[in-house]
């Protein structure tokens, strides 16, 4: 089953199993709209505020709000499915071009969070679950306990105070050093400097999640056959641990973190929104408080879509570092 | 003895967290007697220092801290607990019934649940939010509806087992109606793992509505610690304990549930490892 062919034929099918998804969340945007008091022009333009006569009545007749219901339905899924997600007058562009201008950075954050939050997890994890009930291992869990409980947004105001306020070591906000137009090298770096704390914030919890996980399944793990055996052919404990039970321990963690993408985007709404990091969640947060529904929807929208991209990528790596599954 | 050990430690965790949250709850419960009036309502100097005049001090606009922490407990308290009760009820229905049924009802309900979860979850109760208007009632709403699918299908996962249990064949061959079993025979029997996953969504419940009133889409009439984290976020350099404070608050709350939700999970089923995919 693991021939190229195989692989290409499974994200196939996969990609088919995903349209009607896609398709579901279009009709709940369009309930969404109609939950609204108004019809869906007043929510889609009155509530932006700067609405001329003129495109509301191009709304309406682009909407077919005299139309009936199914009819409505049905231009609505033609109009998304084009990517056609509206105007925003807020921005004064098309939602469409104005969401995909955010993704990189957000995408940026998220990436980086990843990356992160694994691989700290998994070391946490590991350092735990060596000596269990050691001192090594209740500090992890403590802090583990704490990560889980505290806000992102909280943790982010309270690392401004202490590294950006009293240490003046990172910048408080933004992606980038306003007017320097560094470019090359010295740009990677300045985004860099700014990626850390927002980075730093948006991991804890997922760092306190795959922590846990990790700990968990390592204690799974040394109590299996294959231990044994690797044990009784005299492997030393360090190459069991690394090349062994590392591996599969590992398996429960990256399907979480698959999982958890959904979350992740949810998380960067607030991060962004602290930190002022210039993608879509901060786009959320600034369309929320002008009251532009439309663009909301979009972003609910694209990041629904990349919930689906993501969680087929995930799937597919998934195989590769098991060989036992089969691409059902 | 290592046994005893751990089991003895687990229990003080829980009764850790039972202590602090009782005092959150006495806390929430005796506001309007200790800090009669709205707590939006300025009573001293702005930007007075904790431990001053006023134990935590007082706010850009003369606010009273404690008041403010006071009434948030009230507010992120009775929300978490009310969305849980609705997620539950939810999640419940839709699993019980999947789980009951079975065939093309299951395949369509949990279908459904899957499609919820992929929605963001945040970006989604953010959009309800923002669409039913921000009031108690919405926010209570949205929490709930983006909270249920986990229950759902800890709740079917239950049913499919229970369902094809002697007794429950027994009380289908007396004829009895479906839904006297499922309420009165079945249910009874998978209480325990929906009590512990309900007493961990509390916590999500509480931190969910402190971001969303941080956002400002809390309740404009409440008093919320999200609210009083977002309002001094623009003083963080001459005030930063108008942000610390709250967020202990929340931080202490959520820690207290989810060790005694911790705790509820060891007495109540030892095999179950970490309920609902937290």
């Amino acid at each position: 089953m693991n021939e190229p062919g195989g692989r290409a034929g499974y994200a196939l099918r996969r990609v088919a199993q995903a349209v009607p998804v896609v398709f579901a969340i279009v009709v709940l945007n369009f309930g969404l709209l109609h939950l609204a008091p108004g019809d869906a022009v007043d929510v889609l333009a009155g509530e932006a505020g700067s609405a001329t006569p003129e495109y509301m009545r191009q709304l309406r007749d682009r909407f077919g709000l005299e139309q009936p219901f199914a009819v409505r339905l049905a231009l609505y899924v033609k109009n998304v499915l084009t990517f056609d997600l509206g105007f925003s007058f807020r921005h004064n562009m098309p939602v469409v071009q104005l969401i995909l201008a955010r993704t990189g950075p957000t995408l940026l954050l998220m990436g980086a969070t990843l990356v992160v939050s694994v691989t700290a997890g998994i070391a946490f994890g590991l350092v735990a679950a060596s000596r269990v009930h050691g001192w090594r291992d209740t500090l992890i869990s403590i802090l583990a306990l704490v990560g889980y409980a505290t806000p992102l947004f909280w943790v982010g105001l309270m690392l401004i105070v202490v590294f950006s306020l009293r240490l003046g070591w990172f910048p408080t906000s933004g992606m980038e050093t306003i007017g320097a137009f560094h470019e090359g090298w010295r740009r990677v770096v300045d985004i860099a400097h700014h990626l850390v704390l927002p980075v730093a914030t948006l991991s804890l919890f997922y760092v306190a999640l795959y922590t846990r996980l990790m700990r968990a399944a390592m204690l799974e793990q040394v109590g299996m056959d294959y231990v044994t055996t690797a044990r009784a052919k005299g492997l030393p404990e360090g190459r069991i641990t690394l090349t062994h039970v590392l591996r599969n321990a590992v398996l429960p963690v990256v399907t979480m973190a698959g999982v958890q993408v959904g979350s992740l985007l949810g998380g960067t709404v607030v991060v962004e929104s602290v930190y002022a990091w210039p993608g879509l969640g901060l786009l959320a947060f600034q369309a929320l408080f002008a009251r532009d529904l439309n663009l909301i929807m979009g972003i609910l929208f694209l990041s629904t879509c990349l919930v689906i991209v993501v969680n087929l990528a995930v799937d597919l790596v998934y195989t590769l570092l098991d060989p036992r599954i089969h691409l059902a | 003895m290592t046994r005893f050990w751990r089991r003895f430690v687990r229990n003080r965790q829980a009764g850790l967290g039972a202590v602090i949250l009782a005092m959150f709850v006495v806390l929430a419960v005796t506001a309007p007697l200790v800090f009669p009036g709205s707590a939006f309502r300025s009573v001293d100097r702005p930007f007075l220092p904790p431990l001053s005049e006023r134990v935590l001090g007082t706010d850009q606009l003369g606010r009273d801290v404690a008041a403010g922490i006071a009434h948030g407990a009230r507010t992120s308290l009775s929300i978490g607990v009310l969305a849980t009760a609705l997620a539950l009820l939810l999640g419940t229905l839709v699993g019980g019934c999947a789980g009951y049924y079975g065939g093309w009802l299951d395949d369509a309900l949990m279908r459904a649940t899957e499609f919820v979860q992929t929605i963001p979850t945040f970006l989604f109760a953010i959009v309800l939010v923002a669409i039913l208007t921000p009031s108690v009632k919405s926010i209570v709403i949205a929490i709930a509806l983006v909270s249920w699918p986990p229950v759902a299908r800890l709740v079917r996962g239950e049913f499919l087992s229970l369902r094809s249990r002697e007794f429950v064949l027994a009380c289908v061959c007396l004829g009895m109606e479906d839904r006297r079993i499922i309420v009165r025979h079945i249910l009874p029997n998978c209480l325990s793992p929906i009590i512990v996953t309900g007493s961990l969504m509390v916590a999500t419940a509480i931190l969910i509505e402190s971001a969303l009133s941080f956002l400002g889409l809390g309740d404009p009439n409440t008093m919320s610690w999200g609210f009083m984290i977002g309002g001094g976020r623009t003083f963080l350099r001459q005030a930063w304990w108008l942000c610390a404070i709250p967020g202990v608050a929340i931080l202490l709350t959520v820690l207290a549930i989810n060790l005694l939700g911790d705790g509820l999970n060891d007495a109540l089923n030892p095999r179950l490892v970490g309920a609902a995919g937290r």
